[in-house]
């Protein structure tokens, strides 16, 4: 109790510094693996995917974030462990939040393909079960985590196998591609638009409307997301509208003209994307850092406390700022090189991956959205939508997930106790 | 590599593919002027000519290296490996055929008879024409996954091969054709020359049947 009254405003720096570190290094890598597939595949600039990025990710984090927060902040560690020892929960968060951010500069260095909310799942527990006691772990809910990782590639890759067999169904295999490109891809676009609204309603504005004193059935919702989705698919038509078919490129690929229709499509997807990359794992910076944060500011672990609405805005500040200093860069690189994803492909891995990642967030389970996106890519291939996948990548995650564990772990462990040592 | 997203897209072998056939259309066509050279007995045109089939056919070669080099068993991909691997031989095999044929003609300094030079030279292009025919069906293996192997363009393809077996076909009865004209003037030719003349008839007919071949391995490649 002391140690928080007389270290209390350092902790709380060193918990905004550590945050933003974490959320740069969020911005630094995620984002341009949740993006890079839009600017590979054409549809949009690398210019207008960080714009797209910028906002949505931020929207996503603000609007659909709180949930996994949530979890991150007091659905991972049993509060009652720690009921006595308040400042041990601040010190553990703080490394945590350290170690993450550490091994992904690491890992990045040494050029391994690792999660941020593996590595930040991984470094809580690891001080929660070790520096504290075994008990201090809600393991249900770790193991509830834990599942989550194995299902959610399995579900986007379903989900985008199915949506890609019926754009083969619907489009490709017909007599009249590009027409029937422009007929059923508006479709396709009130699903970005329904998705995202149903979770921003169900999730996001719950707190904004029992402030205001309004409140809205699950009938209600589905109107009302279904009226945002046919917006959405109006102004996308319009879009569709403009796209020309030039039947001079048809010669050397008769499909150039439906791609053409579909990078439009692609622009929904890829806001799609960054909006369910900011309601996930902008919870990865900002939900230790707000554990932190109330614990400092209270003086003893709080379950109700409800979190401020800056520590969000931090979180998406260090997205933004992490993108614009060194994930622009990766998305270069990712889309200059990625060739072979055509928009027709490229929106049914985003949209099955988008799905997955935003239904994960409104249940409050942390996954890691490159991951997702990779068994999204997958199911497409299952689909014969792609030539050439490497399946050696997918042996190289799951290796990644295994050091990544412990590693976050063992990094938190040293510095809880060198936080122990200095403050206490 | 790091990035698990870009590391997640092979090298696709499809157009590599399609250029190793390409190259190898480039190399058979050569046929034509290569015998017309023969025909004319300009042995300058006719080793000018043969140093670029050569050379197309060694060109081919190291694209085939290439392709295979690039072709690891973890890749996944909605062909069978081995039927790739299978069609690229077959390709292969084709101006492989070219550079024999022309190597035994420059070789030897084999004059074709003018009895049967029309007929001669008919046959050598109907035997390109196989390998033109062969590698339309090659060229729409990007198609056929742009379009997620869908029904259309498999029929497409049956269309193209169904070409491609009229080209055989033809190249076939030019081939009788051709040889029931060299059985009646035989017996004025050297023995050896006329052994050789039917030699060469033979290994244009199986230029042709590798090239049909190699076409047709795109109906495995569907069939799955």
């Amino acid at each position: 109790m002391e140690v928080l009254n007389e270290y209390g405003q350092i902790l709380l720096i060193l918990a905004i510094i550590f945050g933003l570190f974490m959320a740069w290094g969020v911005g630094a890598n995620d984002v341009a693996n949740a993006m890079g597939t839009s600017v590979g595949s054409g549809a949009i600039t690398l210019k207008q995917a960080i714009i797209i990025a910028m906002i949505f990710e931020f929207a996503g984090a603000y609007l659909a974030g709180g949930e996994v927060t949530a979890t991150i902040r007091k659905g991972i560690i049993d509060p009652l462990a720690l009921q006595g020892t308040p400042e041990y929960l601040v010190y553990g968060m703080l490394s945590a939040l350290l170690a993450a951010g550490t091994w992904l500069l690491i890992a990045s260095m040494l050029g391994w393909p690792v999660s941020t909310t593996h590595s930040i799942v991984g470094a809580i527990v690891g001080f929660a079960a070790v520096a504290i006691s075994v008990d201090a772990v809600s393991w249900g809910k770790v193991g509830t985590i834990a599942a989550s990782w194995i299902v959610s590639p399995l579900l986007a890759g379903t989900i985008s196998y199915m949506l890609f067999r019926s754009v083969q169904r619907l489009i490709l295999d017909t007599e009249t591609p590009f027409e029937n490109a422009k007929r059923y891809i508006p479709m396709y676009m009130f699903m970005v638009g329904f998705m995202i609204t149903m979770v921003t309603l169900i999730k996001g504005l719950k707190h904004v409307f029992k402030d205001i004193g309004f409140s809205l059935n699950y009938f209600e919702m589905s109107l009302a997301a279904a009226a945002v989705g046919l917006v959405v698919s109006v102004v996308g038509s319009m879009m569709l509208a403009r796209v020309k078919r030039n039947k001079d490129i048809e010669s050397e690929d008769r499909f150039a003209n439906v791609e053409k229709v579909f990078a439009v499509l692609m622009i929904f997807t890829a806001c799609a994307m960054a909006f369910a990359h900011g309601s996930n794992d902008v919870a990865n910076a900002v939900g230790p850092m707000a554990a932190a944060v109330s614990t400092i500011k209270s003086g003893a672990i709080a379950t109700k406390s409800i979190m401020p609405t800056w520590i969000l805005l931090v979180g998406g500040v260090g997205i933004v700022v992490g993108l614009v200093t060194y994930g622009y860069k990766v998305m270069a690189t990712i889309g200059t090189k990625i060739t072979e994803l055509t928009p027709s492909r490229g929106f049914a891995a985003e949209l099955g991956a988008s799905a997955t990642v935003v239904l994960a967030s409104g249940i409050g389970l942390p996954i890691s959205t490159t991951h997702t996106l990779v068994g999204a890519v997958l199911g497409v291939g299952l689909a014969r939508g792609l030539a050439a996948i490497n399946l050696r990548t997918v042996a190289t995650i799951f290796t990644s997930w295994l050091i990544t564990l412990p590693a976050g772990a063992i990094l938190s462990i040293m510095f809880f106790y060198i936080f122990k040592a200095v403050f206490s | 590599m790091a990035n698990p997203i870009l590391s997640l897209f092979g090298h696709s072998p499809i157009k590599p593919l399609q250029n190793h056939m390409h190259t190898v259309v480039q190399c058979v066509e050569l046929l034509t002027p290569f015998f017309q050279a023969v025909i004319k007995e300009d042995w300058e045109a006719v080793e000018a000519t043969y140093n670029s089939i050569a050379e197309f056919e060694g060109q081919a070669d190291d694209q085939k290296q290439d392709i295979r080099l690039h072709l690891p068993k973890s890749l996944f991909m909605p062909i069978n490996r081995s039927d790739l691997i299978q069609l690229l031989s077959k390709q292969d095999k084709i101006c492989n055929t070219a550079k024999d044929i022309a190597g035994i003609m420059l070789g030897r300094k084999q004059v074709i008879p003018k009895k049967i030079a029309t007929d001669m030279t008919a046959y050598v292009k109907s035997a390109v024409a196989v390998a033109v025919e062969a590698k339309v069906v090659i060229d729409e293996l990007d198609e056929l996954i742009g379009s997620g192997f869908g029904g259309r363009e498999i029929d497409r393809i049956n269309r193209c091969i169904t070409k491609l077996e009229k080209a055989e076909d033809k190249n076939d009865k030019r081939q009788i054709t051709l040889r029931a004209k060299l059985h009646e003037i035989e017996a004025d030719l050297p023995p050896i020359d006329a052994m050789f003349m039917y030699k060469t008839i033979e290994a244009i007919g199986n230029l042709a049947d590798r090239a049909q071949s190699a076409g047709e391995q795109i109906q495995v490649i569907i069939a799955r």
